[in-house]
């Protein structure tokens, strides 16, 4: 995966709570296994016509957005079924960071193990953003997102900073860890009883 | 600690753990389908070409497969991705795959119970956001993205940050005509669409000990829907009972200790409950059916890991009984052996009599895939679990969620209707 550092676009406003993930990628396209090109079928239903034009007035379909790598969206984003072709939709479409007071579960996950940076932040901070037409600089090394109004710090879990930071699958990362993992889960299984 | 914390820390070889606790867990069961499968295994794909050998799974013994949202296959992509699983499940020997048209399958969440595939005190993960169900047989059950079922394949553990419990302590009895499936659209409605993020919710009480197994997989599958991570109900005779009647009797229950500790206890009084509907598009938007009266329907559904299990068929088959539908109605058994049983004691008869469709076990048009769409402006009562734009067909159809009661008595009459006004 590209490594995460520090990325600064404009930031597309999505301004809609419980966006799921029916409507990030619907139901038709998921029997599609491939990983890339999911881009074109993001947010299908807001972003075309029945007839498969564009729908002008959809806040993705701008001009200015065009190379936008931020999304700003509302409360529960990702809710619903578990489909990881939501989060290869928004990374194929340009999407690195995600901005949002909250996210779901398996979503937010799925996000980190696709190279794609989902950051909680504060009603108040995300409501500023959205008023705010400046680009942002989100800079994961130091956990600062700036604009031209604010500079804020975000929270992340050391793991899902490295992967994103180098660039790192998983899978590869944890299992390449195999032995010490089995090696620390023995000695933690003989230093205490089991529960039964 | 309570059950969720005991099932973690057993899993995890530790005596104790406490919420936010990250923990790395055996993992006792895994699951994947027709759509997380073939997702899956774009991630073996992927780490093939980097190089890595995968010339066995974790232990395919504890590997079980279902095809059950494209199928009877849709067109030919996810036939494709039927021949893909099974090309899979060969190479690497995993023998529980329940194929369409052999035998039993199902919806899933349903083969969990039905086939006791998971066991009480178990860790067990799947690729589908509604494996929460299956708590209901005392198991810690989550639901996974691909990338991290092809890791448990592989490894046989994952990680887990240890969630809060929020506790639902329902209290008496339901009263007739009102179902589980009202119970947990109400808790949905009172704690919202994310009001259960990253928690576990567990049910317990008189009211939970009254209810039947099935009864009870109804209220953990819908968890889902506020968001949680898991849910669960402690094991009882009525589980061990259920459990033995399907071969399975060895196994290691956990229960909660006296001090369990919880973040928070709702209390429900059942027997006050109402019929309930969830208005589109979300299954927090509800009220009772009777308030809606007045909305015409162009569709029931009776289907789904949510509301197609035998006593849902039932209650369907009670309000049925010589009476005929109003409106397009289709019946989806969500597995083999439940629509096998529904043949057996009379139900098929009782609902084609009343001139509705019954079909194969498929997610199909629960999730707007196939199998009986909606169209534009389509108004569609259903047993199922969402109702999000779009989720039952076309983006500007509409879903109403109900019980399995109240979707019959609405078939007959053509509009939502309150099973009880319907004697």
């Amino acid at each position: 995966m590209e490594p995460f550092i520090k990325i600064k676009s404009i930031a597309i406003p999505l301004d809609k709570v419980n966006v799921d993930t029916d409507q990030i990628i619907p139901k038709q396209f998921l029997k599609l296994v491939q990983k890339t090109g999911f881009g074109q079928y993001l947010f299908y239903d807001w972003r075309y016509e029945k007839d498969g034009t564009v729908k002008k007035d959809f806040v993705l379909n701008e001009p200015r957005y065009q190379d936008s790598k931020i999304l700003l969206t509302r409360n529960n984003f990702g809710c619903g079924s578990s489909r990881e072709h939501a989060a290869w939709a928004l990374l194929d479409f340009g999407f690195r960071a995600i901005l949002s007071t909250s996210f779901a579960d398996i979503f937010y996950n799925n996000c980190f193990k696709n190279g794609i940076l989902p950051i909680k932040v504060s009603e108040q901070v995300l409501q500023k953003l959205f008023e705010s037409r400046s680009e942002i600089e989100i800079d994961l090394e130091k956990q600062t997102i700036t604009n031209d109004d604010i500079t804020i710090s975000f929270d992340i879990e050391p793991h899902w900073k490295k992967i994103l930071l180098e660039g790192l699958d998983d899978i590869a990362v944890t299992l390449r860890h195999n032995n010490e993992i089995s090696k620390y889960e023995n000695a933690q299984r003989n230093s205490s009883l089991r529960v039964s | 600690m309570n059950i969720t914390e005991k099932i973690l820390a057993r899993a995890s070889g530790k005596t104790k753990v406490s919420p936010d606790d990250v923990i790395f867990a055996n993992v006792d069961k895994v699951m994947m389908h027709d759509v997380s499968g073939p997702g899956v295994i774009a991630v073996f794909e992927k780490l093939k070409k980097t190089g890595m050998k995968i010339e066995k799974l974790w232990n395919p013994e504890k590997v079980w497969v279902a095809e059950d949202h494209f199928v009877p296959a849709a067109d030919k992509i996810s036939a494709q991705n039927v021949v893909l699983l099974t090309q899979f499940t060969k190479e690497y020997g995993v023998e529980k795959h329940f194929k369409y048209g052999m035998g039993q399958y199902g919806i899933c969440h349903t083969l969990s119970h039905e086939e006791a595939m998971v066991l009480p005190g178990e860790v067990y993960v799947g690729g589908d956001s509604h494996t929460n169900t299956t708590g209901a047989l005392g198991a810690f059950a989550a639901g996974l993205g691909h990338t991290d079922v092809a890791y448990v394949l592989l490894n046989g553990k994952i990680w887990f940050k240890v969630p809060e419990t929020i506790y639902f302590k329902i209290n008496g009895k339901l009263p007739d005509y009102v179902m589980a499936k009202d119970l947990i659209l109400k808790i949905i409605g009172d704690i919202g669409t994310d009001g259960g993020a990253y928690k576990t919710m567990q049910f317990g009480g008189s009211g939970v000990s009254e209810m039947s197994v099935e009864e009870r997989l109804t209220l953990t599958n819908m968890t889902t829907e506020a968001g949680a991570k898991s849910g669960i109900i402690e094991p009882d005779q009525k589980l061990r009972d259920y459990l033995a009647q399907r071969g399975a009797t060895n196994y290691s229950e956990v229960h909660g200790d006296p001090d369990a500790q919880y973040e928070k206890i709702h209390e429900y009084e059942a027997s006050e409950l109402d019929p309930i509907v969830a208005k589109p598009f979300s299954p927090e938007n509800i009220t009772i059916a009777r308030e809606l009266s007045s909305v015409s329907l162009d569709k029931a559904y009776i289907g789904s890991c949510t509301g197609a299990k035998l006593e849902d068929l039932r209650a369907v088959a009670k309000i049925f009984k010589g009476r005929t539908v109003k409106i397009r109605t289709e019946i989806l058994p969500a597995a083999i052996s439940i629509f096998r049983k529904a043949m057996d004691e009379g139900l098929v008869k009782i609902f084609m009599d009343a001139g509705a469709m019954v079909g194969p076990p498929t997610c199909g048009a629960c999730c707007g895939a196939h199998m009986g769409v909606l169209a534009k402006d389509e108004v569609c009562i259903s047993t199922t679990n969402r109702n999000f734009p779009g989720r039952m067909g076309h983006v500007e159809s509409k879903t109403y969620l109900a019980s399995p009661l109240v979707a019959a008595a609405s078939a007959i009459a053509g509009k939502i209707t309150d099973p009880r006004d319907i004697k």
